[in-house]
């Protein structure tokens, strides 16, 4: 195929300017023109080639001109803006924009892959169920070939490949609400949005491409005396103005969900050479309708013959669209090949352009008389009852060789000629394209006349418009279009009054009258490798041998063969391929049936739906004293969404220096956390005191007004949930505390009781957490340094005893002090207003100064805790009980309480489940967290008999060693075995002895004193 | 998916958490049958047609809404309130 760049003039290259501009495609320049896509500039520049097909390595060419395109796959950009298989068809050029070829070593037009041609017969249907499935290995059913080739295969297949460099660009989420959203700005889409406009209703129209008209940009007919481009370029702007009307192009309406949600995405940036970081690059739209008016249009597929998938063969309504609104001529001779009237349409409207039509193709015997006039004025050579037998030429279409056709057989006559020609322009029928509503289970209803499926009945409120609802030609279209805003309105109780809800004769159209049915021939079969799934390479002897093995359903022939299962989602291919198999079994089409379409309708790019939700994207938490712990130099940790101190290194200090030197100084002096993540519930109500007692799994019906208690919360299952203390503040006031991962759902758990377990208790919950800043002072001088800066309450020990609660102000902040200890030293809670937690945080470290006060982050934190036998998220895992943790003695034996009926199974109290143990280095090596406890060498481990949790360096002197928590079956009886502690991952093999987990200050003396 | 919310209207179901089949009610705090409470955890019946479910709208008012919703069609019935206040909403 040499396709060329044709002489721009009036109605030749319609979406062309004068303005050129400079892009590569595989590392060489070319210059195209602004409006061109990146398709229509390749082609201009005589590239043929653009990439591989999936499997064969085929060399494949533009094959349309929308985002339907199943070959033209490139890969866009460099570095973190990298972004494979973009369809080229719908990609605008821009200054500087850089595209690849895929899946092609070296070189696009020299594949080696190719290869894989020769042995075509292997790569058949089920090649791979057939070849690799075996008796189970190594867990999975494959065989021992499949993990010798697998290697292989996998360099191998595949489309482009992706980036692991952060995507530098955002996205931004919208939520839009409107009365009815038209889908689709061809002539039914403008129609149903002008009427719908008119009648003052909230609307949003939405365009996929970045150009608001459909069809009409390339029509010749007129409307209203205008040329048809004309006339719709005045009715957008109009639209556009209107008040009611929010107008989105470059907008793809991809998914319709329940409740008439719809997700669209917008292309804001990417047609742009400069990326302005301020503008996010896409935005999601989750557009909640109250109606919609589908007018998605239809797309043309092909008549499958053999070699249909070389370059220079394409669909014939995409030819022609290159041709007029590119300006683009796709081959120096072209021969068009149909079933249908819109094939010579496309004839005529090129041969205008000034591209040369050899010669016309059709099946069809019985042409309308108008038709064949249109063949004259090309002056091409007209072959009716004739058929493409096959296509020549290895690199690009050269010849394609032409039989008589049987159209009651479909056998091909003896009779042969061949035709030079560089480009086959091929059309086979429309297929409507009613993704959206089967997507929301709309079953899709066989017209037998159209040689099409067309939309079921809707089970919400939509309206089809258009070709979609099988309404085809512009006369039809607008009045659909009119017929769809007039129903939609109705839907939403703004019906107009009867004499204007007429639908009116519409803009007077002049041009051809064609008759959109095709024949039905889908497939010409001469025997030679013929394509039905461009991009999956499924051919139509694929399709028969799938039903010769007895895949007849067309659910077992998609996943059998792949067919439509590629990345265009079979947009081309599907009804051909349902034609096929039908024929194979002798069914009607409307027996044989058609899969369900799913969401999105194009591919879309992971980090529109992600938005804002996760990543480098994603919204962190902060707590009060943020500011102040960068100023400290402390390294900031991300844990869950917040930011978190992990040590506050000295210079020149690691990681692991600033947390052993913090934490030896907590146990020698003292230290202050900011400890404001913890999740905080104000708990109040006469039944309060009742309702803790049965949510927590120990006694909380007696705790005095100002003390705190440790409590343990059970799922309904025995496991364990949550931990943290509870502060009785007054008589029918608690504060709860909860992990800090955990606030969210254990605020849901009690939620749920209140509300649904016991509606009748008078019981009231409020998250707090962000009400309160709050600091730990922990280390034997704790006492010392609050007795320097409390006022209006007594610190001392018998004043605030172990678990007390007390009052006070801190340089004129007021505060709560409880005493507890998460450290295992002497130690308390200071919680303030959030507002003033940098101002505490302050007073705290001032006060400490001649403490030699130090602040500790999350290392030291854990390492006091696990030193201490603490339990935490690691331990708490889910899968452990109280019994499990050694935390038996909070169970309560005097009360029902939520887990205790079933904490009581049997398999609970069996000795070997995982206990909770401690584990110390032996041999100087550190212990990395989920090792297994094995009891074997590296080469013989034998089998995991526990794993380690939560890994820290211990520096107390009875210790000074790696330590770990573990969790180990039957672990609380075998205190001093030796195991090992495996991680093969990392090729470590630590030797470890069991200890118990209290490994500091086991009594409690010090928390206590 | 939209659900009513008794207090905030028609919102989006992703403001709401899904709490589970609200036709499984917890036995009493009396009963002490492991059977009767592995029933409440783990038997579910999985209906094809109306079921009622638990919601929790918690990006909202964090009101309880029993959903009887339809899992053939998706349609929702009914959006009920419960809780303390439940009577008072309806």
């Amino acid at each position: 195929m040499s396709a060329f760049r044709l002489n721009l003039r009036d109605g030749v290259g319609t979406n062309l300017t004068d303005k050129t501009i400079r892009f590569s495609f595989d590392g060489k320049s070319f210059y195209g023109q602004q409006g061109d896509s990146l398709a229509s500039a390749l082609l201009a520049n005589g590239v043929s080639i653009v990439g591989r097909s999936f499997k064969y390595h085929r060399p494949r060419g533009v094959f349309t001109a929308g985002s339907e395109e199943p070959n033209a796959l490139v890969t866009l950009h460099n570095g973190g803006r990298r972004e494979p298989n973009i369809r080229a068809t719908e990609v605008e050029l821009y200054e500087g924009l850089i595209a690849r070829s895929q899946n092609r070593w070296p070189s696009v037009n020299f594949d080696l892959m190719a290869v894989n041609q020769l042995a075509g017969k292997a790569f058949s249907a089920g090649f791979y169920y057939k070849t690799f499935m075996g008796p189970a290995r190594k867990g999975h059913r494959a065989t021992q070939f499949w993990w010798f080739c697998e290697q292989f295969i996998r360099r191998a297949a595949g489309l482009g490949k992706g980036t692991t460099i952060p995507d530098p660009d955002h996205y931004a989420r919208m939520n839009a609400f409107c009365d009815i959203l038209i889908v689709g700005t061809g002539a039914a889409g403008l129609s149903a949005a002008q009427r719908a406009a008119k009648s003052g209703a909230r609307i949003i129209v939405c365009e996929e491409s970045a150009r608001a008209g459909g069809a009409l940009n390339g029509s010749p007919d007129f409307i209203d005396g205008e040329p048809a481009r004309d006339w719709c370029a005045d009715a957008v702007a109009e639209l556009a103005e209107m008040e009611n009307v929010t107008l989105l192009t470059r907008t793809t309406v991809q998914s319709y969900f329940d409740d008439n949600t719809f997700l669209a995405v917008e292309r804001v940036t990417d047609h742009l050479a400069h990326k302005d970081k301020s503008i996010p690059r896409q935005r999601a739209w989750n557009i909640r309708a109250k109606s919609a008016v589908i007018a998605t249009g239809a797309l043309e597929r092909p008549i499958v013959f053999a070699g249909n998938d070389r370059p220079g063969v394409m669909l014939a309504d995409a030819a022609r669209s290159y041709a007029v609104e590119y300006g683009t001529a796709p081959g120096r001779a072209v021969a068009v090949f149909t079933n249908n009237d819109t094939g010579w349409l496309a004839a005529r409207d090129m041969a205008k352009a000034g591209v040369i039509v050899t010669a016309i193709v059709d099946v069809r015997t019985d042409v309308e008389d108008s038709i064949r006039a249109l063949g004259d004025e090309c002056r091409a050579s007209v072959h009716t009852g004739w058929a493409i037998s096959s296509a020549k030429g290895l690199r690009g279409v050269r010849a394609i060789v032409i039989a008589k056709y049987n159209e009651l057989t479909g056998e091909l006559g003896d009779e042969s000629k061949t035709i030079a020609c560089d480009c086959v322009a091929v059309s086979g029928g429309w297929s409507p394209a009613f993704h959206l509503t089967s997507q929301q289970g709309g079953k899709p209803v066989w017209d037998a006349e159209l040689q099409a499926f067309l939309p079921g009945e809707p089970l919400q409120s939509w309206h089809g418009a258009g070709a979609m609802a099988g309404r085809f030609g512009l006369v039809q279209a607008f009045q659909s279009g009119e017929e769809a805003a007039l129903k939609a309105l109705a839907d939403i109780g703004q019906a107009p009054s009867k004499r204007s809800a007429k639908v009116g004769p519409g803009p007077s159209i002049e041009g051809d009258e064609i008759d959109y049915a095709p024949a039905p021939v889908f497939e010409i079969n001469s025997g030679g490798k013929s394509f039905v799934d461009l991009q999956h390479d499924v051919t139509a002897e694929d399709v028969r041998l799938a039903h010769r093995e007895g895949f007849v359903s067309v659910e077992h022939l998609k996943r059998y063969t792949t067919l439509g299962m590629a990345t265009d989602q079979g947009k081309t291919s599907n009804i051909t391929g349902l034609a096929i198999m039908a024929a194979a079994s002798n069914k009607a089409i409307a027996d044989t049936g058609t899969t369900r379409f799913r969401p999105p309708y194009t591919p879309v790019a992971m980090g529109v739906i992600a938005g804002e939700k996760y990543g480098h994207l994603a919204a962190e938490r902060l707590t009060a004293m943020h500011d102040i712990h960068l100023e400290m130099g402390a390294n900031m940790y991300a844990n869950g969404p917040w930011l978190r101190p992990e040590s506050y290194n000295l210079p020149g200090e690691t990681v692991e220096q600033a947390y052993i030197r913090e934490t030896k100084t907590v146990r020698a002096g003292v230290g202050i956390v900011d400890v404001s993540t913890l999740g905080k519930i104000d708990v109040q109500g006469p039944d309060a005191a009742e309702f803790l007692n049965r949510v927590y799994s120990n006694g909380f019906a007696k705790l005095p007004v100002g003390k705190a208690r440790y409590g343990l919360m059970l799922r309904e299952d025995g496991f364990l949930f949550d931990d943290g203390t509870t502060w009785r503040l007054e008589e029918h006031r608690y504060l709860m505390t909860t992990t800090t991962a955990g606030a969210g759902r254990v605020m849901e758990h009690l939620e749920y009781y209140r509300d649904f377990v016991w509606p009748d208790m008078k019981v009231a919950l409020a998250s707090v957490s962000d009400e309160w800043a709050g600091i730990a002072v922990a280390g034997p001088k704790s006492r010392h340094l609050l007795k320097a800066c409390v006022k209006d309450c007594d610190v001392s020990d018998k004043g605030l005893p172990f678990m007390g609660v007390v009052d006070g102000v801190v340089d004129g902040i007021a505060v709560k002090i409880a005493r507890l200890s998460f450290s295992g030293e002497l130690a308390y809670e200071v919680y303030c207003g959030a507002h003033y937690g940098a101002a505490l945080w302050q007073a705290l470290m001032k006060a400490g100064r001649k403490y030699d006060v130090v602040p500790y982050g999350l290392e030291a934190l854990s390492t006091l805790r696990i030193e201490k036998g603490h339990v935490a998220g690691p331990e708490l895992n889910g899968r452990t009980t109280p019994h499990d943790l050694g935390l038996s003695g909070m169970v309560s034996s005097k009360k029902e309480f939520v887990g205790s009926v079933l904490l009581r199974r049997e398999t609970f109290s069996k000795g070997d489940r995982l206990q909770l143990v401690a584990v110390k280095s032996l041999d100087g090596q550190r212990i990395r967290g989920g090792s297994h406890l094995v009891a074997g060498s590296k080469e013989e481990p034998g089998r995991s008999q526990g794993h380690t949790t939560s890994t820290c360096f211990s520096p107390s002197p009875e210790l000074g060693c790696y330590i770990s928590l573990a969790l180990l079956e039957g672990g609380f009886k075998r205190h001093g075995e030796k195991l090992y502690a495996a991680n093969p991952v990392r090729d470590a093999h630590v030797a470890v002895e069991v200890l118990s987990h209290y490994m500091v200050d086991p009594d409690g003396g010090r928390m206590r004193g | 998916m939209r659900l009513t919310c008794p207090y905030c209207g028609p919102r989006d179901h992703q403001e709401f958490t899904y709490r589970g089949d609200a036709s499984a009610t917890r036995p009493g705090l009396d009963n002490t049958s492991i059977d009767d409470h592995n029933a409440y955890i783990y038997d579910r019946a999985n209906p094809d047609g109306l079921h009622r479910e638990l919601w929790n709208h918690t990006s909202g008012c964090r009101t309880h809404v029993i959903v009887e919703r339809n899992t053939v069609t998706h349609e929702v019935v009914s959006c009920q309130p419960v809780g303390p206040y439940a009577e008072q909403l309806k």
